[in-house]
């Protein structure tokens, strides 16, 4: 094999890894969204279901917090992109000695762990409510303890510093001289502003709103001191992970890659159907005459995203009729078989282990090697605490799902419920 | 259109820190003069330019446009519209919305000013162009969107900053033709900033001539280019044979110089110098190298150089001799092509010899660095 075989080989197989390293955690979260088993997880299969997606519209506490996350995500969008617009502006204006200064001023936050600047923002807002004497009650005193008000500027201190190197990126290309040509054709400052300045910024706008809000979208060290009496959905799912999760946020992680898909795929499909358009115009390329529509002829993009469209429209439609109770059935049905079997191979367990502990005695202080499942020997396993019988390792069979978790299942809620 | 106003710079001092980039600027500009400023670069046209526009304030001294003191105004209140060195159409604008821009500011309606881009249009013959956008116009016809969008404003000063810099040497022809037809079509004051001497010459009622912030001559082209009154302006309008000496005889506006390697030569004195020099100055004589002809030596003229042919270069219209004379004196003299045979002469010691009016004498100073 010549060498050139093997480098490409290793090549295949490097992006192979990176990118199921980058997207294999999607792929599982998603698959985990329509298993029934309660727990998330991929293997055992139990049955394919939709009903994740109603628990999760049903939801009332995910709902709530997607609702805060989207009025904040606006309000830190407002705030952030008309801070980091004036910082950069101010940055191209600014006397030349100050301006590295300045820029590392600005700059700053980002490098601030989040936690101190949520923790900050919380006690700085109280203060300066104490500071000005707002008092017990007034408008300003619930501004500053009000959970969004907070939020929206605990995010923002950051998020209009990444805003700002936008901006920065785009103003590097802007030509002075065209503010020059504006004011000197009779333009005021606030003309050339909006006229010339503004809708060359437009791109970056656009894109450091979407920056902006979806860095607040996600973000939870900041907005868990921020939030006060509020949810937003990244504390709601912290929330949940602390008293155990089921696949309902699986089926919320599997829609917000969805849309994210179908829109990078759209925005792409746009663009690349702009760039055809115009190779048509300038006659560089021909009006395509084939009989699939003209915006997906050379145009991967387009066609993906018809597929992909396609694939959730039907998902959606069988979701009305589809209802795996069945599957659900001899599922539950093979589940008692296993347990009745597991009780009897216990019960004639004890009969022998009763055999032989006449003859020995109880010994119930010598660990059983089978417990030491989970990383702390099973110990934090509630059935521990109900199930007084020694002959542990049959339960987990019983459980249909083998603890395998870090934490030996101790946060699958049915292990609250089970025996 | 509006007519001419005429622009004064009094006085005017421009200093940036300790860099002073415009020294005691006096101007005067008659109203729908084509007037230039015509010097290498960096040496504060572009600066004066802003001053009049508004961007910059002189440090001393007052611009008047009009009669009108300006100082105080902006850019943006004075009756003038800059045509900039990278022409500032605005982008993402269509040719009719940049045309129009300074209606659209003063909130003329899209009907209004849809008719006057047209007309404008119509004027730089680029009509049914207004729905392009600036990228998608050639060099040339940018240039011209840019004087009609300056156009539009109805300014009573035009103000250009090397505006013909980017374009073709063919094209540049062309549009220093245009600009003039469409200034004296409107009637309105140009000032014209340029490092192009050619350009100067053939636009320019006036032109002044700047060398490090100083306007050394402010005159016509004719009076520039056959009577400089420094040796810088001497040496950066056109070419010129510079022979340095000292002055040995005066007799009014003549005068003989006794220079270093050519022995003694006659010249005019340049006008602004008659009266003030003296027998024994530091002085320099210029002659320019068509005023060169082949001739008789007469040493008692005081107007012949003897020196050897170097080499000759045909150029086309015209042959450029270069001659060595004595202490290697370098000589370039240019003939006219009217078929004559001029090979065979390289080495020959020939005598070259010139009219006394065609050469200017003046104090020495510093000459423009190539």
């Amino acid at each position: 094999m010549s060498t050139a075989s093997i480098i490409r080989i290793a090549l295949f197989a490097y992006l192979a890894i990176f990118f199921s390293y980058l997207l294999g955690p999607l792929v599982v979260m998603s698959l985990t969204a329509f298993n029934s088993a309660a727990f998330p997880s991929v293997s055992p299969w139990a049955c394919y279901t939709y009903e994740w997606f109603d628990v999760l519209f049903n939801d009332k506490h995910i709902k709530e917090g997607i609702y805060y996350s989207v009025i904040i995500g606006l309000g830190t969008v407002a705030l952030s992109v008309s801070m980091g617009l004036a910082a950069s502006i101010v940055l191209t204006q600014v006397w030349a000695k100050f301006r590295s200064t300045y820029y590392t001023l600005i700059i700053a936050p980002i490098l601030v762990p989040g936690v101190v600047l949520g923790i900050s923002t919380l006690v700085f807002w109280d203060r300066f409510g104490d500071f000005i004497r707002a008092g017990d009650g007034s408008m300003l005193d619930g501004l500053f303890h009000n959970g969004i008000f907070l939020t929206i500027l605990g995010q923002s201190s950051f998020i209009a510093s990444y805003c700002m190197l936008v901006f920065v990126a785009r103003l590097q290309r802007f030509d002075p001289g065209l503010t020059e040509a504006a004011l000197d054709l009779g333009a005021t400052h606030t003309q050339a502003f909006r006229k010339i300045l503004l809708p060359f910024m437009r791109p970056a706008i656009a894109s450091a709103s979407v920056l902006a809000f979806l860095a607040s979208f996600e973000n939870y060290n900041t907005t868990t001191f921020t939030i006060v009496k509020y949810k937003t959905l990244t504390t709601v799912l912290a929330q949940k992970v602390r008293l155990g999760i089921n696949p309902s946020i699986s089926a919320l992680a599997f829609i917000i890659i969805m849309m994210t898909i179908i829109l990078a795929l759209g925005f792409e499909t746009y663009r690349r159907n702009n760039a055809r358009k115009e190779a048509v115009r300038l006659g560089k390329a021909k009006e395509s005459k084939g009989f699939l529509p003209g915006f997906l002829t050379g145009n991967p993009a387009a066609i993906v995203l018809v597929l992909v469209s396609f694939v959730v429209i039907s998902m959606i439609g069988t979701a009305q009729s589809y209802s795996p109770q069945q599957c659900k059935a001899e599922v539950l049905a093979a589940k008692k078989a296993e347990v009745a079997k597991a009780i009897k191979a216990l019960k004639l367990k004890r009969t022998i282990k009763q055999q032989s502990d006449s003859l020995k005695g109880p010994d119930i202080f010598t660990p059983d090697p089978a417990n030491k499942k989970g990383s702390f020997g099973g110990v934090f396993d509630p059935n521990n605490l109900t199930n007084e019988e020694p002959a542990k390792p049959e339960a987990p069979a019983a459980n249909k799902k083998p603890a395998s978790g870090a934490f030996g299942g101790v946060f699958d809620p049915n292990n609250l419920q089970k025996d | 259109m509006s007519s001419g106003v005429a622009v004064d710079l009094e006085n005017v001092w421009i200093k940036f820190g300790d860099f002073v980039a415009v020294r005691e600027a006096n101007v005067n500009i008659n109203g729908g003069d084509f007037f230039s400023f015509l010097g290498p670069s960096g040496c504060g046209k572009t600066t004066i330019l802003r001053a009049v526009s508004g961007f910059l304030e002189p440090s001393d001294g007052r611009v008047l446009i009009g009669g009108n003191n300006m100082a105080g105004i902006g850019p943006n209140k004075r009756p003038t519209a800059l045509i900039f060195q990278n022409l500032a159409l605005f982008p993402l604008m269509k040719i009719w919305e940049n045309i129009s821009f300074s209606m659209e500011v003063a909130g003329a309606s899209a009907k209004e000013r849809r008719k006057r881009a047209d007309e404008l249009l119509d004027m730089i013959a680029l009509e049914g162009q207004g729905d392009k956008l600036p990228s998608e116009l050639s060099g040339g016809q940018k240039q011209r969107v840019a004087i009609a969008r300056a156009l539009c404003a109805n300014p009573d000063v035009l103000l250009l900053d090397e505006p013909l810099s980017a374009l073709d040497l063919k094209l540049r022809q062309h549009m220093r033709t245009e600009l003039r037809e469409i200034q004296q079509r409107v009637g309105i004051t140009f000032i014209y900033i340029t490092h192009d001497q050619g350009e100067a010459l053939t636009m320019s009622d006036n032109v002044a001539v700047m060398k490090a912030g100083v306007i050394d001559q402010i005159d016509n082209g004719h009076e520039i280019y056959d009577r400089p009154a420094t040796p810088f302006v001497a040496s950066f309008v056109g070419e010129n044979n510079v022979f340095r000496g000292k002055i040995s005889q005066i007799s009014g506006s003549e005068a003989v110089i006794s220079s270093n390697r050519s022995g003694e030569l006659r010249a005019q004195i340049t006008p602004s110098q008659v009266g003030k020099m003296n027998v024994g100055d530091d002085a320099m004589m210029f002659v320019r190298p068509e005023a060169l002809a082949l001739g008789e030596s007469d040493p008692a003229s005081k107007t012949t150089v003897s020196a050897k042919v170097l080499n000759e270069e045909f150029e086309g219209a015209s042959f450029s001799v270069f001659l060595e004379g004595d202490g290697g004196k370098q000589i370039k003299m240019a003939m006219p092509n009217l078929g004559q045979k001029l090979e065979g002469h390289t080495g020959e010691t020939l005598s070259v010899h010139y009219d006394a009016n065609n050469a200017v004498v003046m104090p020495a100073g510093e000459l423009a660095s190539e």
